[in-house]
Parts: C-alpha cells; structure tokens; sequence
C-alpha cells in the first residue's frame, strides 16, 4: 500500500456494501409511490466499497497528513496547541451526543449550565459582561459582532455610522466581515513599529464611524502600547471598540480585553481553548460584550432563574446568527479544557507561549530579518532570509522544513513585509523541541547559500512535492466528475 | 508543573537566561501597567482528570437522552460506527487548513471527494466545504445571488424552516438587502405567488425541499419564471433525502444548499453539523468558502490543491464576496465517510424505510381520532398533523415515557397552534412506532 493515491470512487466495485440496515417490518408502502416527477432520475455517483475498503482508504490517506500529534506545528496566528485527549473523550459521550436540539430545557440543563457557566468563565477571563456562544467560528463571531456594533448605534437613532476602522495589519476577514455586515472601510496603515499610527486614527475618526476592529497583540506579534489612548479616542468620537480575539492566547494570565477598554469581541475557541482544528474546522467563535450591549446579542441567549436554565429570546436582539446554539460540541470542548486548567494554569498561557516565542525569535535574529526589534508576545515574524542573494524565498524555507518534518510557519502574512515568516510555538511545546526547530532553521539558512537549487526544489521526501497551482485554477477540476471527462 | 505544559525550572532559568532577563515580567513591560492583570481569574481551580471525568459525568446526567420522534432540521439518523473512528485519526482532527499541500493530502483529497459526491447528490458542478450549517449556508447562498444579479431582493417561501427564515433574515437586514416573502399554498411554495412577486428587484427565490411541513414541493415552471427574470433559484433541501427527491439540478436550480448532519452526524444539540453549497460552474467565482482542485505535483503525480483564492477573504480582504475563512473539513470527512459507506445502495435504502416508517405513522395516528391532517400533500420522512389536544400535554406524556416528539410548530409561529411534528428514520422499528401510537391513542 506505499504511494497509495486512488480516490475511493476509483475503487469502487459495483454490487459492494459498506453498511447494513434492518429489513422493514412494515408492508404498503413503497416510496416508488411518490410521483414520478418528485423523485431523482440519476442514481448519484457514489462509491460501492465494502467496510474495510472505507477504512484502509481514509487511513492510507491519513498518513499524507501531518497534525499536530506528528510534530512541531508553528503555525502563526492559527495557534496549534495540543488538543488534549479527555476532551474527545468527555464530547463522545452519549448523554451529549443524542439530545436533539429542540427537547425541551428540562431535558437538557447539564448542557445549557455548560453554556451558561462557559460564558461566564469566558467574561472573566476577557473582562467583559456576557457571551453567546453561537457563532461557529471566528469570522463569523466578527460578523455576529459588527451586527453587534451596527445594532447599537440604530437603536440609538445615530444612523450615520456607517464605517469602520481596520488596521492594514488586521487579518483579512476584518474587512470582509465589516463588508458583509453593510460597512465601509477606513484603512489605517500602521507604523514602522507595527502599532496603530494614533495621528492617522485621530484624521480616520468622524461622527460617521461605528467603530474599530483591533487585534491586541497585532499580527506582528506586537503589543499596541497605545492602546489606553486608542480605546479613549475611538469612545470619545463616539465609536466602539472590536477585538479580534484570535491572539487571545497571549494574553492569559497577562491583560483582559475588556479593561483595555474594548467593548465586544470574539474569541476563536480552537485556537485559544484548544479545540481541534480538524482541517480547517468545525471552529467555535463566542462573542463577548460589555454590559450595555447585551440586549443585542443573537438569540437565543442562555440564561439561568433559580438553579432552573433556559433559552431567551429578546426582541432588541440581531436576531439569529445560527439554526441551533453553535457547534455544542466544540464549546464542550473548551469548557472541559478550562476546568482542566483551572485558575492556577491558565494564567500561565499567556507567559509560557510569549517565552517560548521570544525564544525562537532571539536564536534566530542572525539568520532571518527581524523588521521589528524587542519582545514580541506569543508570535514572532521574520521578513525572510537575512542573506537574500541566491534569490530562495520565504516559500522555499517553508518547503524545506517540511522535509525537516516540521510544519511550516505562516508564511506571506502579514501583509507588511514582502517574506513574512510568522512562527507561534505555544506554550504546550518543550524547549527541547523549540532547539531542534531553531537548529533546523538554521541548516536551512545555511542551504540556502550552499545550495539553492536544492531548496528551490523542497520539499523532496513528502508524499508530494510542489504542486502546479496554475494548472489547478485554469483548468478547474473540482470533482471526479470534471476528472474523468479531463481523461477520457 | 502542569501536564500541558513541559516547562521545568531548569528549562525557565535557561529560557530567560537566552533572552537577557531575570523575570519574565520583563517581557511585558510595554504593557500599560493601569490595564495589567495581576490576580487570578475567578474561575474554579484545576480538576484532575479523575475529579474532571466525574464533573462531566454528573452534568450528563443533567441530560435526558430520549427516543427521537421528531425532526425540523436535524435527523436522528444511523451513524455507522466506522465514522467516528476514521474522524478521530489526529492526522484529520489536530490539522488545520490545508495550506501545504505537499503535508495536507489527506485532507485535500477527502474534500475532493466531497465535492464529487454532494455535487452528484445535489445535481450541481461544483461545491466548496465551508459551510457552518444548512442556515448560514442559506444565506451565504442569497449573497451569491446578490453578486451575481447585482439586485437587492431576496423573495423566500413561507414554507421554509423559521430557523433558516431568521438566520436569512439577519444576515440581509446588516448587508442591506430586502427579504420578501412568498405566500404559500397548501403548505406549498405556489406559482402564481411567484409570478406575482416576480420583479427586476428580486436578486433570488428561496424554497425548501422537503420543507418545513416534510412537503416535498412541486416546482413544474418555477426555473423558467425565475430565469425568464433574470433572478437566481436557490433551493434548500436535507441533503440525505436528494439520494431519492429530485435534485435541484434536476429542477435547472442555480444553487442548491441545506444541512448535512443526516449524513452521519449525531443531532448533539445542534452542533456542529455542516452546511452544503452547489452551483453551476459558471458562477463558482461568486462562490464563497475554500475549494479544492486537482493538480499535479513537480514529477506528474496526481494531487490536490486549495485553487480559486482569489475569491477569499485573505487575499481580497474587504473585497472578498464572502468572510468565510473556515473550511469544515472533519464535517466533510464524517459526510464523506458516510456516503462511502452508505453507497447509492445504502442511501435509498435509509429513505425508503425511513418514508415507509413515517407513512405508516401518520396512517396509524390519524387512525387513533386524535390527529387531523393538515395537507394533502406527498411527504418522505417527517410530516405535521393537526391536533385538538393539548400540545404541553402530548409532550409531557412522551417525555415520560422516554420519547421526544410531537413538536409543536406554533413554537416557531403562532400561526401553527397545535400543529405538531413527527419524523421517523430508519432508526425505528414497528415494535417503536407502535408504542407511540399506543401512548398517543391513549390520551384524551
């Protein structure tokens, strides 16, 4: 089974099965009955495997993937923490998994006091009033909070905000969500330093302004200093202020956002409260607000009368931002690692993953360029190689750790520089393994002078090497469908 | 020290000693020292995994598991036992977004079987796999008919689940855009509603099938109204009933969109599930969310790779025609999983009983006098009967007995007082079926 690559419909087999059915026990009726024009003429193209079939193809292409269980994982502003065992454990059991959505709160109150005691373990620790935790991921916590934002200000009658500021180190969803939730952009640049330019806020703030989106440490890895003066002036012109929690982590134990003066954010619970990140997703993205703003929240918020907790719906909400209550399990998650941790632990975070980025950043100053001097927070970004001159890029050392077995950092992001390399360690990785990683940059900065031809190639050990991409988006195969026409 | 975190004294002392400093207060020293934060968070103290294990148990417990006879957006259906083992695999659980495809192929090539497979079901050209869940997938769908028309009216059926209508509904009120609705008939989205309603403002046209009464809808004339207008006809459906239902495809949709939870995910609450989106291949420009192509890599071996990015946020920033950044890939991998599984055999299979289970409800319920129908109307696996009873006390009545059921509609909208809901799956056997007959029968 070495190089293994088919697709499972390519081992497919008519007349095999994967499954078995009970037989029905009840005759008349017959689904051919429906008419003829409500039923589907094709029989949809699905694989016919047996069960070990299923298991040994998804298990071969398992072994193409790397997670955070095979190895070093420094993947910035995406905070790649172990994702601890107890955790699958405690969300595959069964007095979770089969309560449908809509029994009644008299069947579900071990849930809906993981909710309500979630969201108010979440307040604390950034400071703020209250949580829903019905959006599913971060973006769409960002739009779930900008809803947040837009609601405020009509309910106020001041219909003139219709803007937003966005730092252009912000994250790109930023602007895309202040887009979908109706608002302009006012981009700021930032300074040479990385922080917010407080005279290009000063000229960007107006009476038309519905607030700020603002992430605290930036994507640069760096603490806006200025942020007390930040929050004010942005209050003082009437504005709120949104923080984009996906570098919360280096905050716990350190700073809350709600005493920075922020007024609502989100927190991306795969990230910071460690829930798996499964390829992509399924996320989780709470929302938190300060009191005067939890009216808004979507419904249905959780809330709790005499021991007794129920659903709530409340007229001067956004409305419904999910069809249920979020992804249940992903917040189960969270609330079992935060218990886990307790208060003893979690304050360590935010110090433990800010030394271990300080210390990757220190050991490889001679290497790659550090545009900005000093401490970072729990990320540091490099512009690329210090030594340039046999033209291998910030790609190119991507590549070339994967051969190395170890994840490459986010590369390219952000934006600023023209070879980002952003490295977040988090504070579950050892320093043994923070030496082997620095010890491995270091080779590949040698390689690139002793032999560029070599790293323009990397990776050379993957189940892959590089991939054509143009080939990808010029011809658009986007199913097995489009393939076998492609190779007919 | 603490499981998580391997720090030792001796790996501190020589970690500060790296960075020049004696305390690693130092490291925060920017930090305005008004907003630090210098005592412990108020939260409970650390719980071993033995204390943890017996906490979680306890709040279980809390719960009540029962049999599930109703539906309305999420479906107690089989979940073969095979999925959750291949969907623990830390390769698929601990990876995030596949942006080095040279390490992600796993992932890039089950979402490209994804794709393949809910692109056949749905009888569209191409799909992406990011959606949260079929509501948001509904209105990600209407902002696709926004681009594509350039118009700024949304026209949604009556028929459609409420909980989709309201996530619909706020997501148009925040990006501007109207949402008119289609008046029904007979529980059915109604053409001649449609034709009036029709105008050069309606960017799109909303229905569901099975809707929210489990009426499968007839939509004989519906695309050629809506093209003839130069609008979009988006249609949203559980995805496990278009392995026998008509396809959007087949009825000349533009975009198809709904839930997936019924391919092999468990009702958990609510969540996550995974939301579907299809279109044709002309607007998969306007399409939201990740999308994987095939490719080859440097020595021609077939591969696969995140292609058309340029439609995303992290590269069109506010731009992008949508913000989704997500990709629900380990959702994906249960769906695909499930219809590997289930195959074109396995899928019918679970209509027919399931549609065999339902209509053999409804006969025997309304055979007990207690149930009136409501529509006459063909239907699959869940279905609204009208009731003279009263509702709270049906439920306690099941409840007691260990049986979720009877929904009652008029808790989605005033308007359905005493019209309750039923859905059975393949799940359920005759022997159950008839117990809630006999329970139900037995009320007065």
């Amino acid at each position: 089974m070495k190089n293994y690559d088919h697709l499972i419909f390519e081992i497919s087999v008519p007349g095999r099965v994967g499954f078995t059915l009970p037989n029905s026990e009840i005759s008349g009726y017959n689904l051919s009955s429906l008419d003829a024009s409500l039923l589907r003429k094709e029989v949809p193209a699905l694989p016919e495997v047996s069960e070990l079939d299923v298991i040994r193809h998804y298990t071969n292409i398992s072994h193409k993937n790397f997670g955070v269980e095979t190895g070093f994982y420094p993947l910035g502003s995406c905070t790649m923490k172990y994702n601890p065992k107890i955790n699958e454990e405690i969300a595959a059991m069964k007095a979770f998994n089969s309560i449908h959505p809509l029994q009644k709160a008299s069947d579900t109150q071990g849930i809906l006091r993981i909710y309500y005691e979630l969201q108010s373990m979440l307040s604390e620790i950034s400071g703020l009033h209250s949580y829903t935790l019905n959006p599913f991921a971060g973006a769409h916590g960002e739009l779930t909070g900008l809803m947040i934002m837009k609601e405020y200000h009509l309910q106020r009658g001041d219909f003139k905000r219709t803007k937003v500021i966005v730092p252009d180190s912000a994250h790109g969803t930023n602007p895309a969500s202040a887009t979908i939730c109706g608002f302009d952009i006012i981009e700021i640049e930032s300074t040479p330093e990385g922080t917010v330019d407080l005279e290009q806020l000063k000229a960007a703030l107006s009476d038309e302004v519905a607030g700020m989106m603002l992430t605290n440490p930036n994507t640069l890895g760096i603490f806006e200093k200025d942020i007390i003066e930040i929050s004010r002036l942005v209050h003082e012109a009437g504005g709120l202020m949104y923080y984009d929690g996906a570098n919360l982590n280096a905050l716990l134990g350190i700073v809350r956002p709600g005493d920075m003066g922020f007024d609502i954010m989100h927190i991306n619970l795969h990230k910071t409260f460690s829930t798996p990140h499964g390829g992509g997703g399924p996320g989780s993205g709470p929302v938190g607000v300060k009191e005067f703003l939890v009216p808004y929240l979507p419904n249905p918020q959780i809330n709790k009368l005499d021991n007794h907790y129920f659903l709530d719906w409340n007229k001067d909400s956004i409305g419904s931002v999910s069809g249920f209550y979020g992804n249940f399990k992903v917040w189960l998650r969270a609330y079992v690692y935060i218990m886990t941790l307790g208060k003893e632990n979690l304050r360590q975070v935010g110090c433990l993953s800010t030394l271990n980025a300080n210390y990757v950043r220190v050991h490889l100053e001679e290497e790659f360029n550090l545009p900005i001097k000093g401490f970072s927070m729990h990320e540091c970004v490099f512009d690329g190689l210090k030594d340039q001159s046999t033209g291998v890029t910030t790609l190119d050392v991507a590549k070339r750790l994967l051969d190395y077995g170890v994840h490459a950092p986010t590369i390219y992001f952000p934006l600023l520089f023209h070879q980002s390399i952003m490295i977040e360690p988090t504070e579950t990785e050892s320093k043994q393994t923070l030496d082997s990683f620095i010890e491995v940059m270091k080779k590949v900065a040698k390689e690139a002078i002793t032999d560029p031809q070599m790293m323009k190639l990397a990776p050379h050990t993957t189940p892959i090497s590089r991939i054509d991409e143009v080939y990808a988006a010029k011809k658009m195969i986007l199913t097995y469908k489009d393939y076998l026409k492609e190779n007919q | 020290m603490f499981k998580y975190f391997p720090h030792t004294e001796a790996d501190l002392t020589q970690m500060k000693q790296s960075l020049g400093i004696k305390n690693t207060e130092r490291m925060f020293q920017v930090i305005p020292s008004a907003v630090r934060f210098n005592q412990d968070y108020n939260i409970p103290s650390s719980l071993s995994e033995i204390e943890l294990r017996k906490h979680m148990e306890e709040l279980g417990k809390l719960n009540q598991s029962k049999m599930i006879f109703s539906g309305l957006g999420a479906y107690d259906h089989y979940e073969p036992s095979v999925i959750n083992h291949i969907v623990s695999r830390q390769e698929f659980l601990t990876s995030y977004t596949p942006y080095q495809p040279e390490i992600s192929q796993g992932t890039l090539t089950y979402i490209f079987e994804y794709q393949s497979m809910i692109s056949s079901l749905t009888g569209m050209d191409v799909s992406n796999a990011s959606m949260y869940d079929g509501p948001t997938a509904t209105a990600e769908a209407m902002f696709m008919a926004e681009a594509i028309t350039k118009r700024k009216k949304i026209l949604v059926s009556d028929t459609v689940n409420p909980n989709i209508m309201s996530v619909v509904k706020t997501y148009a009120k925040y990006k501007g855009l109207e949402v008119d609705i289609l008046i029904s008939k007979d529980g059915s989205a109604n053409i001649e509603s449609l034709k009036n309603k029709l105008d050069d403002t309606i960017a799109g046209v909303i229905v569901q099938r099975p809707n929210f009464f489990g009426i499968i809808e007839n939509y004989d004339g519906f695309s050629k109204l809506i093209h003839d207008n130069d609008s979009v006809f988006i249609i949203n459906g559980d995805i496990s009933a278009l392995g026998v239902i008509k396809t959007p495809g087949e009825e000349d949709a533009d975009i198809a969109c709904g839930d997936c939870q019924s391919l092999g995910m468990p009702v958990a609450f609510g969540g996550p599930y995974l939301g579907y989106l299809t279109t044709k291949k002309q607007h998969v420009r306007k399409m939201p969310g990740r999308i994987c192509g095939q490719s080859f890599d440097r020595n021609h071996v077939r591969s696969f790779v995140l292609t058309l990015q340029a439609r995303e946020q992290h590269i069109r920033r506010e731009k992008a025609n949508s913000n989704i950044c997500s990709n629900q890939s380990l959702l994906a991998l249960y769906a695909t999983v499930y219809l590997s599984l289930m195959g074109p055999k396995g899928l019918k299979q679970v209509n027919e009983l399931s549609y065999t289970g339902a209509h053999y409800l409804y006969d025997q319920l309304i055979a007990t006098g207690k149930f009136k129908p409501v529509f006459n109307k063909p239907f699959l696996k869940e279905f609204v009967l009208h009731t003279h009873l009263n509702v709270e006390m049906i439920q306690k009545h099941l409840s007691d007995h260990g049986i979720f059921g009877a929904v009652n509609l008029g808790d989605f909208d005033e308007k359905y007082q005493n019209v309750v809901n039923f859905c059975v799956t393949e799940k359920r056997s005759k022997a159950e079926i008839n117990h809630l007959v006999s329970l139900l029968g037995g009320l007065s």
